[in-house]
């Protein structure tokens, strides 16, 4: 018997290893992936959110980066192969895969309180998020222009981005009718609150079209975000409809002379959805409360210019981590921005956004 | 006798399980989702199960006034206790496609019918909660989401749609898209294919018939752009052909054209063609290459020697045996084109956009597959019809990559 005994450590060895292996295996299995726009707003999400939740909870994040839209998610869950757990969504992609059954659901009651103990459901901004997304941030779609360009009379209202003839040269815009549309009507003297009660109208519609058409000409269409700072930079276009964090990055970490026309602004907000049927619903779970938290939502506004969508984090938002700026007068809703800020309207482009988009369509192919 | 059979049995065989894999794979990845998206394009059973019994109730309506409250008080309930099982959502989408708001009709309407069940007329309590309700297009919209067969996406890829009755009307005017994208998908992909033989042939000439040592360096700066990625390509000429860009620089520079006269040669048709011909012109440049290799340079000579002019010659002679690898390369190049998407999505602007364009909105932002798989299937058709026009003009079959 004793001649067996070395044999028997070794074999119990090789057990250990095996399970070993196994517990690493299982481990791999609660690797939680995220996926997110990459870019410089990636990059954020890593260090304020990623970053911080893996330290807290132990658990591994692995992050891809996608450009937005809907497929890949719809094709995961209806071949019942999910391997996105938690994807960052714009609310109106987020409304769409949420109708369509493509997300988990969010309730309001599972997410954490603020430090007062408000609780969630009173400390979201309103319309803020879809029933199936997380805590998220407001963006707002601006218009940008190049000092440079103009020297003497800058820029300064959204009026000014239709009126060739004070400010001539070319416009960048994004080719989607969303932010366009809106933009249109209000240079063309809507008010803030009419804008959709407008556009719901055939003539209103109209009247949005004839507003593009006056500098249709002079429009160079985008299609990225990271293109209109660099058409800025280029002096391909005078004046560009951008996102602002982006312009805020080439202003502050490229020490380009751009400046942002808040007047007009249109805030759109985002927030991360769980796919419906992932393996991982629980980390995902725990991820999304991790990020819905408001010190979380406020911890990006150290890295990108984008506010949070929770009043009491709005209260936490501090200086840019790398260079010390204040961020507060960066942000879409600091109080100086918002003199004439537009909500997106989710709901009126979940039920019009299909019409519009072919409406746009034929706009610029005539 | 019977051995040599086994024998060419076993070879079958043999053969068989060599090619197996890969028909294997073609089928997996490329046939199998192919057929599901055409499959897409006319059945789309979801709103038919989601809504069985209002959809019996409304087999029976005339279409002509509004359905009566017994259908009221059906489609009332069916809607409630979708919304319940949170499948409503999906419902919502489909109707919204044939009538825009209908979206939030059906979703508004079913919360406060939840909330307040009608204790009287189910008809009046939903017209209260939204007016749509009195309008027959709302109820016509229904119905129509409920067929499960159905041929609105092609029409819709056609720009036609059904009118009340169901006969087939063309689509108003300020959402009549698709055709003329098609059309305009089909003259760019022709052009760009024109443009990539111009520009291939001579080059194809002067690789195939170059001494080696000069013959291989020339290739590899057809190959090399061939490696690059193609958003780094892309984005290229962007530099190069922009307003402030290189090209425009350099004329303005050296007094060609004015300040004001810069030349768009980007975000509009003109970059998506320039572009993509650069991209593509390895696809042209290769078969005729690897065809005009085998043409012996002796029937040149031998066509000189008859009295033929070089005109002559390179019309009569070269240019028929090199037509297989014209052929093979234009249809490459056109049905790559034809599909592209990438690169006129970032230098199209305006008025260079193709279908596919569309196609990729339907699919990743509305989620509207079917119109998606029709457009695309009407794509595939034209690419069929063309390949077989072209099979019936030139043979397949005198179409080679390569000697």
């Amino acid at each position: 018997m004793p001649a067996r005994k070395p044999h028997s450590v070794l074999q119990s060895r090789r057990w250990l290893g095996l399970g070993l292996w196994l517990l690493g295996a299982s481990a791999a299995a609660q690797t939680l992936t995220l996926v997110s726009y990459g870019g410089s707003y990636g990059r954020s999400v890593e260090q304020a959110w990623v970053e911080p939740f893996m330290a807290e909870t132990g658990i591994e994040v692995r992050m891809e980066d996608y450009n937005g839209g809907l497929a890949q998610i719809r094709a995961q869950v209806e071949t019942g192969n999910v391997f996105w757990d938690v994807v960052d969504l714009t609310t109106p992609d987020a409304v769409r895969a949420c109708d369509e059954g493509l997300l988990e659901f969010v309730m309001l009651a599972d997410l954490p309180p603020a430090a007062d103990g408000t609780p969630a459901s009173e400390d979201f901004l309103p319309d803020s998020r879809s029933e199936c997304s997380g805590g998220g941030l407001v963006s707002a779609t601006i218009v940008a222009f190049n000092r440079q360009q103009f020297p003497d009379a800058p820029p300064s209202r959204l009026e000014d981005f239709f009126d060739l003839e004070r400010f001539p040269g070319r416009r960048g815009m994004r080719r989607v009718p969303i932010a366009n549309l809106e933009f249109a009507l209000l240079a063309d003297g809507v008010p803030i609150d009419k804008v959709y009660a407008t556009l719901d109208t055939d003539a209103g519609i109209a009247r949005a079209f004839a507003k593009l058409d006056t500098i249709k000409d002079e429009i160079v269409f985008w299609e990225a975000g990271a293109q209109p700072p660099q058409m800025l930079a280029d002096e391909e276009v005078v004046m560009t409809t951008a996102y602002n964090g982006r312009i805020f990055n080439a202003q502050i970490l490229e020490n380009q002379p751009f400046t942002i026309i808040w007047d007009g602004q249109l805030q759109e907000t985002s927030g991360p959805g769980i796919v419906l049927g992932t393996p991982r619903l629980e980390i995902a779970r725990r991820f999304i409360e991790f990020m819905s938290r408001p010190e979380s939502l406020a911890a990006i506004s150290k890295y990108i210019s984008y506010s949070p969508t929770r009043y009491s984090a709005n209260a936490m938002v501090d200086s840019h981590r790398e260079t010390g700026i204040a961020m507060g007068p960066h942000m879409p809703s600091a109080p100086a921005n918002m003199n004439r800020a537009l909500i997106s309207d989710w709901l009126w482009w979940a039920d019009n956004g299909d019409e519009m988009n072919e409406r746009f369509a034929v706009w610029l192919s005539r | 006798m019977a051995i040599a059979l086994k024998r060419w049995n076993r070879q079958a065989l043999l053969a068989v399980l060599l090619v197996a894999p890969l028909a294997i794979f073609v089928a997996v990845t490329f046939l199998a989702p192919l057929a599901a998206m055409l499959v897409r394009s006319v059945y789309q059973p979801a709103v038919a199960e989601a809504l069985p019994e209002t959809l019996a109730a409304l087999a029976e309506w005339d279409g002509d006034s509004l359905p009566d409250e017994e259908t009221f008080r059906i489609a009332g309930r069916e809607f409630v206790a979708l919304n319940e099982r949170r499948a409503l959502g999906s419902v919502a989408t489909r109707v919204n496609r044939l009538e825009s708001g209908m979206r939030s009709t059906l979703l508004g309407t079913a919360r406060s019918l939840a909330a307040d069940t009608p204790a009287a007329s189910w008809r009046e309590a939903m017209i209260a909660a939204d007016a749509d309700w009195g309008a027959i297009e709302s109820w016509l919209a229904i119905r129509r989401a409920g067929e499960v067969i159905t041929p609105r996406y092609y029409l819709n890829a056609l720009d036609l749609d059904r009118g009340g009755a169901g006969e087939i009307v063309v689509r108003p005017e300020d959402r009549r898209i698709y055709v003329s994208l098609l059309l305009r998908t089909l003259l760019i992909s022709i052009a760009i294919t024109g443009i990539c033989l111009l520009l291939a042939y001579p080059l194809a000439w002067l690789l195939a018939h170059a001494r080696p040592q000069r013959a291989g360096p020339l290739l590899l700066l057809v190959l090399v752009p061939f490696w690059t990625s193609l958003l780094v390509r892309t984005t290229s000429w962007i530099v190069l052909l922009q307003n402030q860009g290189v090209i425009n620089d350099l004329l303005v520079t050296l007094g060609i054209l004015a300040e004001q006269q810069r030349l768009a040669l980007i975000y509009n048709m003109t970059g998506t063609i320039i572009a993509m011909v650069h991209v593509l012109l390895p696809f042209m440049i290769l078969p005729l290459y690897s065809i005009m290799r085998t043409i012996p340079e002796r029937h040149m000579q031998a066509a000189a020697s008859l009295g033929a002019s070089h005109w002559q010659a390179l019309r009569r002679v070269y240019w028929p045996q090199s037509l297989p690898g014209v052929a093979a390369g234009s249809l490459l190049v056109f049905i790559l084109s034809i599909g592209y998407y990438i690169t006129p999505a970032l230098v199209g602007g305006r008025t260079g956009q193709l279908i596919s364009s569309m196609i990729a909105y339907h699919m990743e932002q509305s989620l509207n597959w079917g119109l998606a798989a029709a457009l695309g299937g009407i794509l595939l058709l034209l690419v069929g019809t063309l390949f077989f026009i072209y099979d019936r003009l030139a043979g397949v079959d005198r179409m080679r990559l390569g000697g």
